[in-house]
């Protein structure tokens, strides 16, 4: 026996107990990529009867149903449908007939979370590698039932056929009816992309029906008898200490109160009664000393910021300093924005014999496992977390709070409790997108070519901070960011990824400042990137929306609002162009119309992908027009929709998408490429119609006209 | 006040004894087990909570049970209890969501539009639907989708 055989049977050993759990059928287990982050770290409790080098399985089932288990989640991406059809399509089966369970991690292996535009890139892969591997195992079986050559074999709606006997076939259920079957064949070729029939076509959301019926659960919506529903004493402001809290009147209204260390909540069995309960509560917290407001956060951020770190060089400096003639320098800043999922954070938890399910709103079921069962003392074996429909994460639900809130007050009292936060708690505890400050100094020779490029970015992150434009001389440098280990009180609260995390600040300096030296040089802001880049893809993706925009070159500005702006994001390329109006009395842009091209190599889900490049842009509006957080000393004034404002139906420009087909690179995801380049698509574009250069994100009404004013 | 309150919901009799001041929302979600009508904002900000009382698109979460009183209510799952309403339909074929948790909101909005206005203007539709909120961005297809609905003979007869 060599090793691998060893290592196999080893991990077939583990198998046993989850087979015996699992039923008949053909089973295929696959890992992604095992040496990189999505590998389950060695430090967390091995999943009960699971084997740790997998990340999926699939099962064929005697029904003739496909399952794919996998721990990612439904967000709204459209991952359940994407994931079906490469499923369908390298087994050969109606998409039909395909079953996805998700987010579950009693049934699903290992996952360490759904953002990033990951799904596709990362996990398609080895899915379809998994399902062409059950395909030919299935053929194999096969072959000897019907007697005839693997090759001689067609398989058509999971129906093996022998074309020469006609009268000769055999489906996948039959195959494996009655069997328990686990099979490793290696190396399986993948169909060519150029041949799918499933993927890569527009496909019919797996979870259409339940959405428009109402049909579909998210967390909230689980309910048990005796059901409590708890709400939680929150400070007014972060860094507030809780001194004295009297909760006689809430209790004779007829709440239980819980006080677990630092928890201190009501509960009552109708969530509005305990929101009435909760609103008697008195509390007495020591306010927090005076710290930040949203508006002197940026000069906070330049002196609280770690040392920059370089994260990109070419040339020298210097040298490109000398040869050129024009130097511009300015500072870009973005205040922190809110992820705002319409579904707030939601937990219902509930414990039976010793176990304790939790139904949350997360984008990381598997890390909120290990949390729940810290705060309950309870072994990892006894704690199933899932999550059904998330209304919404882009970022925002990357842990899950409100799941350990639930699950210890459900520990607490006996009984089941579901936290739902209110949309000032949402606000409050959420990971903003952090605010920043982006310095760049460039310099353009006089043959309008850019010849000193040095951009340095404070408090959103590095990623694309090195420029992709064809520039002999520069630098990035990056202090601080949304991933953490930014110094302590550098960023107020707490932030984390949103939505393309660092990539939307970083495009909207870039590419404005772009667009001022295009201008500088007297050249059509189009034509100026396109004589900086030999990136082929970027190229393209200007060169199609230009075409469809219909773009006519002229020096910005020329008064017609037009603007372009292009970015990378996980290596898909995206360019967009707009059209805006400028009501120059009041300061209010309306954005008239959008054109967005994107190459993400091949789109599994052509009509999916469209649907995320349209929420891409209409989201984009809004951390471009209106929204910032408004904070002072640790207290989010924002507590609902009516200072913090979302995009709305009257802000939709015309949308049109266009994807970019080059079926032969790798297929990436497309939630959040479309999204980096509106902040400075629409700062470009006002400057065209107006000749005012917006350097601040959110460009308010206000931002506008004060820019319009100092112009004048 | 604590008293019995009755109304049609979803074409049936119903009646609750709850306190009249408590909103429609919590009524119908947990005390009533209905929980395709969604919470947001609590304060009549995002329309996830959108229901139809008396041919009139509600927000529950700011309508105070004892408003309903003698009413006719539906909510996502009255719509369509017989096959998908022509709505719905529009929406599925759309993709009009993608978290689809402001959906059975857009939805209900949608159908008091067709109910006043059964051919609504692009214009019409977008100053109707201004008021709820939809994160994911589906706003383009919630649109089409309403058009396309109007468009149908039963969209246009509901
Ligand atoms: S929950 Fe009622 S309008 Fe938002
Ligand atoms: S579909 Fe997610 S909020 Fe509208």
């Amino acid at each position: 026996m060599n090793q691998h055989e060893l290592n196999q049977l080893d991990v077939n050993l583990s198998r046993r107990g989850f087979f015996a759990a699992a039923g008949a059928g053909l089973f295929v287990f696959f890992g992604v990529n095992r040496v990189n982050a999505y590998q389950e770290p060695a430090r967390l409790p091995q999943r009960q009867n699971m084997p740790s080098d997998l990340n999926a399985y699939l099962r064929i089932g005697a029904d003739g149903r496909v399952t794919c288990f996998s721990g990612k989640v439904e967000l709204g991406q459209g991952c359940t449908t994407s994931l079906a059809q490469l499923l369908a399509e390298e087994l050969d089966v109606e998409y039909n007939s395909v079953d996805m369970v998700l987010g579950d991690t009693d049934l699903c292996p290992y996952d360490m979370g759904t953002f990033g535009s990951m799904c596709i890139p990362m996990f398609a892969p080895a899915l379809r590698a998994a399902a062409a591997e059950a395909r030919a195992v299935l053929l194999q079986m096969a072959a000897e039932q019907l007697q005839a050559p693997v090759e001689r074999l067609q398989v058509k709606a999971g129906v093996v056929t022998d074309p020469s006997t006609p009268a000769k076939r055999i489906t996948y259920a039959q195959l494996v009816e009655g069997k328990r079957i686990e099979r490793h064949l290696a190396n399986v070729p993948l169909k060519p992309v150029a041949k799918f029939t499933v993927a890569a076509h527009p496909a019919a959301r797996k979870d259409a029906l339940d959405k428009v019926t109402g049909k579909g659960k998210y967390a909230a919506d689980f309910a048990f008898p005796g059901l409590l529903h708890g709400r939680v004493v929150r400070p007014p402001a972060h860094g507030a200490k809780l001194l004295s809290a009297d909760t006689s009147a809430a209790e004779k209204f007829g709440a239980r109160v819980v006080r677990d260390g630092d928890l201190l909540a009501v509960l009552h069995e109708r969530p509005d009664l305990a929101d009435r309960a909760l609103g008697l509560v008195k509390a007495q917290f020591d306010p927090p000393p005076p710290t930040v407001d949203d508006k002197t956060i940026f000069d906070h951020l330049l002196k609280t910021a770690p040392p920059s770190r370089p994260v990109g060089a070419k040339g020298d400096l210097a040298a490109g300093e000398k040869v050129s003639t024009t130097i511009v320098e300015e500072t870009y800043l973005n205040s922190y924005v809110a992820h705002a999922p319409i579904e707030t954070h939601s937990a219902t938890a509930n414990i039976e014999n010793g176990k304790v399910t939790v139904w949350v709103s997360t984008q990381a079921p598997f890390s909120v496992k290990p949390q729940v069962a810290q705060a309950l003392g309870f072994t990892p074996q006894n704690v199933r977390i899932i999550a059904p429909y998330v209304g919404g994460g882009f970022g925002g639900k990357s842990a899950g709070p409100q799941a350990v809130e639930a699950a210890r007050l459900a520990k607490a009292t006996g009984k089941p409790v579901q936290v739902v936060w209110n949309r000032a708690e949402e606000f409050f505890y959420d990971t903003f997108r952090p605010a920043a400050v982006v310095k760049i100094r460039a310099g353009l020779t006089s043959a309008g070519k850019i010849a000193l490029w040095d951009f340095n970015v404070v408090g959103a992150g590095e990623r694309e901070a090195d420029s992709f434009y064809d520039i002999p001389n520069k630098r990035a440098l990056s202090a601080g960011g949304w991933q953490g280990g930014n110094p302590p009180g550098m960023h107020p609260f707490g932030v984390g990824p949103w939505r393309a995390p660092s990539v939307n600040t970083n495009s909207f300096a870039r590419e404005s400042h772009m667009d001022i030296l295009a201008a500088k040089a007297g050249i059509d802001p189009l034509e100026f990137r396109l004589n900086h880049l030999s990136d082929a893809r970027l190229r393209r993706v200007l060169e199609a929306a230009a075409k469809q925009f219909g773009w006519k070159a002229a020096k910005a500005p020329s008064g017609r609002g037009v603007g372009v702006a292009c970015g990378v994001y996980s290596g898909a390329c995206s360019a967009t162009m707009a059209e805006v109006s400028v009501n120059k009395t009041t300061g209010h842009v309306q954005v008239k119309r959008m054109v967005s091209a994107l190459d993400v190599g091949w789109a599994v889900n052509p009509d999916g992908m469209r649907q995320q490049m349209e929420g891409c842009l209409t989201m984009g509006l809004g951390y471009t027009l209106t929204e910032e957080v408004h904070f002072k000393d640790g207290e989010v004034l924002d507590r609902n929709f009516g200072s913090y404002e979302l995009p709305r139906f009257s802000w939709l420009p015309k949308i049109e998408t266009i994807l970019i087909d080059n079926p032969g690179a790798a297929a990436l995801g497309g939630g959040e490429p479309p999204i980096i380049t509106v902040g400075a698509v629409v700062a470009n574009a006002i400057y065209d119609a107006v000749g005012a250069r917006m350097l601040q994100l959110p460009m308010t009404p206000e931002r506008v006209a004060e820019a319009l004013k100092k112009k004048a | 006040m604590e008293r019995t309150i009755s109304f049609t919901l979803n074409g049936k009799p119903a009646s609750v004894k709850v306190d009249d001041e408590r909103m429609l929302l919590w009524v119908l979600r947990s005390d009533l087990g209905l929980t395709g009508t969604k919470f947001g904002c609590g304060e009549a900000l995002c329309g996830a909570c959108t229901v139809i009382v008396d041919k009139q698109a509600v927000r529950s979460c700011s309508t105070p049970v004892k408003d309903v009183a003698g009413k006719q209510i539906m909510t996502i799952e009255g719509l369509g209890q017989n096959g998908l309403h022509a709505i719905q339909q529009a929406f599925l074929e759309h993709h009009a969501f993608q978290c689809g948790y402001c959906t059975p909101g857009m939805i209900l909005t949608a159908y008091a539009l067709l109910l006043k206005t059964p051919k609504p203007t692009h214009d019409e539709i977008i100053r109707h639907m201004d008021d709820n909120l939809c994160r994911c961005g589906a706003h383009v297809r919630i649109v089409d989708a309403i058009q396309d609905a109007a468009g149908t003979a039963k969209g246009g007869a509901l």
